[in-house]
């Protein structure tokens, strides 16, 4: 599989001379299957410029959301391709104990809050309530489970033959523990991100800043790099990265947070445009 | 070992900082987790009793009605939660591993997940003597 971030940043776009180089859009990841199935992951306002990259003849996209907060979703909206009446979209998303998703999402995509209701876009629409467990999308098989974050929220790990990817943009594993890693089957993310050889992970904060901001959902880069050792990834990619770090404090915090003794995966912070593939390594 | 469910995982969370002894069990009755309070009760450190089976736990801590008749686990009311995914409350007496024997008020209820799952039961334990 291959993958794109298109949208880095957690909470509020950041655009600006301080987040040229990590990026100011939120959170919005492209996976693309060698069978050409495309996962969207998350419709932050990264989203937008996956739209206007989209190959034209592009028949069906799947839209993964981890959860509705505001981030996550302001780029739908103006996810270019929804204006297409020959494609196929579907809207995957956690439904809360009472409503489904396709309520839930539609009470900011319509007046007074969007000036356009989905339905009224040419696309072909399809809402789906993610199934808590394993189901296939094309060649993808994924798993999506609860996280720790605040309202419904999951997780997705997805698999295909080339290899593994998790993506957990919003979460706190470390709420109410008081030394992360707690045991495996006591930490939420954990079968998520199990051997990954790509985590993609919320590090919004450094240690210090967690301890203003405990139980609003989001982790220090030490809890994802405790996450991931546990976890045993190969690949640990920061992600959600705070409105307010500038560029060169996010370099700091990931220098920062390296420690004495080298870790046992790769390592850095997520940037818009950076790109992944997991597979077999392709002929020059 | 798989992971818990996250709902398990923050009713954990939560009982480890509450005063109130927490006594948690899984879709099958396994016991997950009881909290410091509950040790007080129970008589012996969670991670010296470690999980056990419905069947084990509910003769391990010898439980009899509040004049003193035998309970069987049926009418336990984490039984009652577990099995019929209601809440359940009743005063017994529980001897603890420590050969103690208390009075307890316990009160316990189904724990229903997000998408409608059974995950198991928690049950809350006052004692009269405090906790």
């Amino acid at each position: 599989m291959r993958i794109t971030l298109w949208g880095t940043r957690g909470s509020l776009p950041s655009p600006g001379p301080d987040t040229v180089r990590y990026g100011g859009n939120t959170s919005c990841v492209e996976v693309r299957g060698e069978d050409r199935t495309l996962l969207i992951l998350d419709a932050g306002t990264g989203i937008r410029r996956l739209g206007t990259a989209l190959e034209p003849g592009a028949a069906r996209v799947d839209i993964l959301l981890t959860h509705l907060h505001m981030d996550h979703i302001l780029g739908l909206g103006f996810f270019g391709p929804l204006e297409r009446s020959d494609l196929e979209v579907h809207i995957w998303g956690p439904s809360s104990t009472t409503l489904d998703l396709e309520t839930r999402l539609t009470r900011y995509l319509a007046p007074p809050l969007f000036p356009v209701r989905l339905y009224d876009l040419p696309c072909h629409l399809t809402f789906h309530d993610v199934p808590l467990g394993d189901f296939a999308i094309g060649g993808f098989q994924i798993t999506a489970a609860l996280v720790c974050h605040p309202g419904p929220t999951v997780g997705y790990r997805i698999a295909d033959e080339g290899g593994v990817m998790a993506y957990i943009p919003d979460h706190e594993p470390a709420l109410g523990v008081r030394h992360l890693p707690v045991p495996s089957d006591w930490t939420s993310g954990f079968d998520l991100a199990s051997r990954a050889d790509l985590l993609i992970h919320d590090a919004q904060y450094g240690a210090a800043e967690y301890l203003q901001h405990v139980g609003w959902g989001h982790s220090a880069i030490t809890h994802a790099i405790a996450l991931a050792t546990a976890a045993r990834v190969k690949r640990l990619i920061a992600f959600h990265h705070d409105p307010n770090r500038s560029d060169r404090a996010l370099d700091r915090l990931i220098a920062g947070s390296r420690g004495a003794s080298p870790l046992p995966f790769s390592f850095g912070a997520g940037k818009e445009g950076m790109r992944f593939h997991l597979g077999r390594p392709q002929r020059a | 070992m798989p992971q818990k469910p996250i709902e398990l995982i923050l009713i954990r969370q939560l009982a480890g900082y509450l005063s109130i002894p927490i006594f948690v069990v899984d879709a099958e009755g396994t016991l997950l987790f009881y909290n410091e309070p509950a040790e007080l009760l129970l008589g012996r450190r969670f991670d010296e009793a470690g999980e056990m089976k419905l069947e084990v736990w509910s003769t391990v801590f010898l439980q009899k009605d509040e004049h003193g008749a035998a309970l069987p686990a049926e009418a336990l009311p984490l039984f009652v939660a577990l099995r019929q995914r209601r809440p359940a409350h009743r005063i017994i007496q529980v001897t603890g591993l420590d050969g103690a024997s208390k009075m307890i008020e316990v009160m316990a209820f189904p724990v229903e997940g997000q998408s409608g799952q059974h995950l198991g039961a928690v049950a809350a334990f006052w004692s009269p003597e405090g906790v």
